[in-house]
């Protein structure tokens, strides 16, 4: 299996043993042992609701320091659409992006532009016919990370575009690379994050072999400084035009952009991990009828929500609409890109999305059928209360890893205090 | 060995709950590394009966056995009966009150979809005695 990268990790010293973060994992992939919280890496998806969760702090999201921009000779800033709504009284884009230069990039491309392409293509795309309906989009890359390990049914169904940041650090690239004249190598294209999951999807990337991104800031280091270059910027006069994207683009920084940016009444728009879950369940038994795209967010509100951000998720939507309405519909159209070719490379995913089963009991079937004889017989003789006073999440996550040998089940409190109590007698 | 066996009860006086038992057997059959296609049939046909017991039966029980070849799964419940089962397994065939069809329910074609996601499916019913509806799915 090959290794993992995650950015989601654990600060070991804050880290108290409690069982908020094990409770909320979708998918169970925190256990509590010595008293510390344990990452399964294969099982992580890096949607961060552990570090939304955590009273101590001890969950963190690891992403590029700032120094990253000392490794490129020219450095372009990727500021995602809902970085624009983390601003009071924002009404012109440009602000922020002349500020990002002052802040030291050498250049800016919103991730909204590239968004427009992809919403484009992939309003192309279903109207070839040639995907399975519904299409499920793979913008989030949590989402897209839980349908691997749990959904297995519904990788064929995943839209096998790149998500719109990857997009744009081609595109960038390569307007910079003409521009310069420099090698790739010494261009970085940086992404300014919401959230944990984009930071892994550019590490570990799926459905594309390597990511053109080269490094992840974080939307909270980066904002601060930015707010005073913004100050600076405001008070030098007249801005450049900078900014290349409309309505559509701006919109994928909430819920129900991407979807709105099909123009398509057929669609279904989910956010939030634990109503993301629900939908899929629902749609791996066909519940669906007449919805031809599904959009799916992790977080709660779209990628406002991201744990990387600064502003509450729901002022973030409301910005983000205040914003938009004095903006075109869209900047960007697959017929203006004058390599069409360049384009495809650029957007179609190269490398085929594989079914991980981490929550299998064993590689053999019979095997798996007699381990799991044996945690119907363990759950049976545990209370049944979930408490999570074991380290695992449930009784019966406790008894899957006793079957697995991971566990010990006197590590239940009470069936301990049960066997006590009978060898006393 | 022996196969696995679960049971579930099938509430009939909630909609909302109608699918738990095909989503509690989707969980166990990934756990087993039983292939999606099959899980996928399974959790299908599960839940169109589940949607069927509540809609037509006031409820019912479900048994799932699982072998290492096979999922025979068996609905059996004590509503009013199919008095014609030829017809019932007509696509688009329904007798759902209004008020079910309103829910989106209803539209005639729960039997056809079980049937065609099973490898075998067997109906017996008596009018006024119950209904018992017999699927296999071979992995």
């Amino acid at each position: 299996m090959q290794e993992f990268f995650h950015s989601v990790t654990l600060d070991r010293d804050k880290c108290q043993g409690c069982i908020n973060c094990i409770k909320r994992c979708p998918t169970e992939a925190i256990r509590v042992r010595g008293k510390k919280a344990y990452i399964i890496a294969e099982r992580c998806i890096d949607c961060g609701e552990c570090i939304r969760v955590c009273p101590h702090h001890a969950k963190k999201a690891v992403t590029d320091s700032l120094d990253i921009l000392k490794d490129y000779e020219y450095t372009i800033a990727l500021p995602a659409p809902s970085f624009m709504a983390q601003f009071n009284n924002l009404e012109d884009v440009d602000i922020v992006l002349a500020a990002l230069l002052d802040f030291g990039f050498d250049a800016v491309f919103e991730v909204a532009k590239a968004a427009e392409i992809v919403s484009a293509a992939t309003r192309k795309l279903m109207q070839s016919g040639r995907l399975p309906r519904p299409v499920i989009s793979s913008a989030c890359p949590a989402v897209t990370r839980l349908i691997r390990v749990r959904f297995p049914g519904l990788i064929d169904q995943i839209l096998p575009l790149n998500a719109p940041v990857e997009v744009a650090a081609r595109m960038a690239k390569r307007e910079a690379a003409a521009k310069t004249g420099l090698p790739p190598e010494k261009i970085g294209a940086i992404f300014i994050t919401p959230c944990p999951a984009k930071v892994t999807a550019i590490k570990m990337p799926l459905g594309t072999g390597k990511s053109a991104v080269d490094g992840a800031v974080a939307v909270s280091d980066v904002y601060p400084r930015l707010l005073s270059c913004m100050k600076e910027t405001a008070e030098e006069g007249a801005l450049p035009a900078l900014s290349q994207a409309g309505k559509i683009g701006i919109s994928w920084g909430s819920s129900g952009g991407e979807s709105a940016g099909l123009i398509n009444d057929n669609y279904l728009a989910a956010d939030g991990i634990e109503n993301v879950i629900r939908v899929l369940e629902d749609l791996e038994d066909e519940k669906f009828q007449d919805v031809d795209f599904i959009e799916l967010n992790a977080c709660s509100g779209g990628c406002v929500g991201g744990v990387l951000n600064v502003e509450n998720p729901y002022v973030a939507r409301t910005k983000l609409y205040r914003l938009r309405k004095l903006m075109p519909v869209s900047l960007n159209h697959l017929e203006d890109q004058d390599d069409p070719d360049a384009l495809r490379d650029t957007l179609r995913w190269d490398t085929e999305l594989e079914f991980v089963p981490v929550l299998k009991l064993d590689d053999n079937m019979f095997a798996a059928m007699q381990k799991m004889e044996q945690v119907e017989q363990i759950v049976a003789s545990l209370e049944g209360l979930d408490c999570g006073s074991c380290g695992a999440p449930t009784c019966r996550a406790l008894a899957e890893d006793v079957v697995r040998g991971l566990a010990s089940i006197d590590d239940c409190i009470f069936y301990y205090k049960r066997q006590h109590k009978k060898e006393k007698k | 060995m022996s196969a696995l066996k679960w049971t579930y009860e099938v509430d009939g006086t909630d909609f909302t709950r109608a699918g738990e038992a095909s989503s509690n057997v989707k969980k166990k059959l990934r756990a087993l590394g039983v292939p999606s296609d099959v899980i996928r049939k399974v959790s299908i046909a599960l839940y169109e009966g589940e949607i069927n017991m509540v809609i037509h039966a006031n409820g019912g029980v479900i048994d799932v056995e699982m072998s290492p070849d096979r999922i025979d799964m068996t609905l059996k419940d004590t509503g009013k009966g199919i008095p014609d089962i030829d017809k019932a397994m007509q696509a688009g065939y329904s007798t759902a009150a209004d008020e079910v069809r309103s829910l989106g329910f209803g539209a005639g074609m729960g039997l056809p979809n079980m049937k065609k996601n099973t490898d075998e499916m067997r109906i017996e019913s008596t009018v006024g005695v119950g209904t018992t509806v017999y699927m296999t799915v071979y992995i």
